[in-house]
């Protein structure tokens, strides 16, 4: 039996505000398979985000745990990667050196490191760019590197947290395709937040549904669509069907 | 053509207002020692050009010894303060109202105390510039964005590195606006010190002057210490540009040029 990448058995966390309480997630369980693509879809505020900060050590769950490759770590931070709702490369910090961040925490030498990101900055369509600051980056060239940075730590899973919510919808579906293909390159394990229906199902092997307030897994969504994934299956009639099936576990579509 | 842009119009103005200053001075009639004229500035700073030199000396010496000091000061109390939260507490509210004490009060004081000369004069120094280094410099270390500080931490990073990273970077631009107020004061302060406290630089040839009623010495003194002032600021400034590249990178001034409602 394989064992699964991130396993979350019965979390639940509450936010404790000024007024009342917020209760994020409730009793989540959820398992992700080596080299699977999972995507989560809620409304927001369902604790989409709250899950990966749980995820990644930044909060306790107030009951619950986190097994990381079958195992409950002492500290969870550093163990997987983790690509925030912002970009936040530094601004003081050319693109190389940004992306180079996580290998110059684990202390790694900077010549190897800086091999390592040479190695992977064709990948990442930021061969050229790499002694520019963010500044001068595009938006989607920013979520790119950001993505790299995230890549550059070197962890088998990666967490990212609505990568594409800020960008237009054609640069949105060129990083869709292209992240699929680095995806199925390279063989890592993905969990994708998203509030989009139609990218969450486009991308995914399995579609999470979060309710919202308390979030709890209202549903999981097996995508049996064939890969590698084109964007004109959007407009095919299985395809439909999922995103129809989506909208109403949302709420949306009555 | 920027440097045109930035630099020509502020020139003229000046050149207008020297022009207009010598109008008035000789279309009024009124004697030299109330108001000389730019040619009698300019010959009573010729004639003196000896003792002029050395009070510059000794006026910048105080100057950048005290500034060293302000500069040591004001970041040991910034780290303090952000190290070490009780510090904060107890110290912000006394720095603030340190700045409220008269340092014209204080500088017979420390005249009494450490006698005579730089050392007095130092101390002036430091305690007008201390205080922006060192409000600048703590308000600059807790700017830092904390979705920063908590995307380090997931990536693994002990304290240490999120100061290096984070935190000391993200403060650098606050450090150097309190730097640059506190250089425009410290030449100034240097002259307060020297005028009450007798050592002989720029200070002290003000008040011989103006016990001299030689008023075009006078304004010789204070020409010559907001030359130094503006100098200093432009050194700073430059080296600010130099050191955050990033900060000034063309973008971030062109976003803000053109007329606009703010
Ligand atoms: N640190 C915190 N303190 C208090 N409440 C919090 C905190 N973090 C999240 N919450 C609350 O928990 C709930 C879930 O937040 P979370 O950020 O996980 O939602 P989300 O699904 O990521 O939303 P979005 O799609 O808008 O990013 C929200 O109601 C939020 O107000
Ligand atoms: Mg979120």
């Amino acid at each position: 039996m394989t064992i699964p990448r991130i396993e979350f058995r019965h979390i639940s966390k509450t936010f404790f505000g000024i007024a009342h309480a917020v209760p994020a997630l409730q009793d989540i369980s959820l398992k992700v398979m080596p080299g699977e693509f999972v995507t989560i879809i809620g409304a927001s505020g369902s604790g989409k985000s709250t899950l990966f900060n749980l995820c990644v050590g930044l909060i306790e769950p107030d009951a619950g745990e986190i097994l990381i490759d079958g195992e409950i770590p002492q500290n969870r931070t550093g163990m997987v990667g983790y690509m925030p709702q912002r970009d936040l490369l530094l601004p003081w910090r050319s693109v190389l050196d940004n992306v180079l961040l996580p290998l110059e925490i684990q202390g790694i030498p900077r010549k190897e490191s800086r091999q390592r990101a040479f190695d992977m900055l064709p990948h990442f369509g930021l061969e050229g760019f790499e002694n520019e600051y963010p500044s001068a980056l595009s938006g989607g060239m920013r979520q790119r590197a950001a993505l790299l940075r995230t890549w550059l730590m070197g962890r088998s899973t990666l967490l990212l947290d609505e990568p594409f919510g800020a960008l237009d919808a054609l640069t949105r579906k060129e990083l869709q395709d292209w992240l699929l293909r680095v995806w199925q390159e390279f063989g890592r394990t993905v969990m994708f937040i998203t509030h989009d229906v139609e990218e969450a199902v486009y991308l995914a092997d399995r579609v999470i549904v979060l309710s919202t307030r308390p979030g709890v897994v209202r549903r999981e969504l097996k995508v049996d669509l064939p890969r590698p994934r084109r964007q004109r299956m959007i407009a095919e009639h299985r395809f439909g069907i999922l995103v129809r099936g989506l909208l109403a576990d949302l709420g949306v579509d009555v | 053509m920027r440097w045109r842009r930035d630099f020509v119009p502020p020139a003229l103005l000046i050149v207008v207002l020297i022009l207009g200053w010598y109008f008035v001075a000789r279309v009024s009639g009124l004697r030299s020692f109330i108001l000389p004229t730019p040619l009698d500035v300019f010959r009573a700073g010729w004639e003196t050009r000896g003792l002029l030199l050395n009070a510059i000396g000794t006026t910048l010496l105080a100057t950048g010894i005290g500034l060293m000091l302000a500069l040591v000061a004001g970041i040991g109390i910034a780290a303090l303060v952000d190290f070490w939260s009780l510090a904060h507490r107890a110290l912000y509210p006394i720095l603030v109202v340190s700045q409220t004490i008269q340092i014209l009060a204080i500088a017979p004081i420390l005249i009494i105390w450490f006698g005579f000369g730089l050392t007095p004069t130092v101390l002036i120094v430091v305690l007008f510039c201390f205080f922006p280094l060192a409000i600048s410099t703590a308000d600059g270390l807790t700017s830092s964005d904390p979705e920063l500080i908590a995307l380090l931490r997931a990536m693994g990073a002990n304290k240490r590195q999120i100061w290096r990273i984070v935190r000391l970077p993200s403060a650098l631009p606050s450090f150097f606006s309190g730097l640059r107020m506190a250089v425009t004061y410290s030449v100034v302060a240097a002259t307060i010190g020297e005028w009450v406290g007798g050592s002989p630089g720029l200070g002290l040839y003000m008040l011989r002057s103006k016990n001299a009623l030689a008023t075009d010495q006078v304004f010789v003194a204070m020409f010559i210490t907001s030359f130094l002032s503006i100098a200093l600021f432009m050194l700073v400034y430059g080296i600010e540009r130099l050191t955050l590249p990033w900060y000034h990178s063309a973008q971030r001034t062109e976003q803000w040029e053109g007329p606009g409602i703010y």
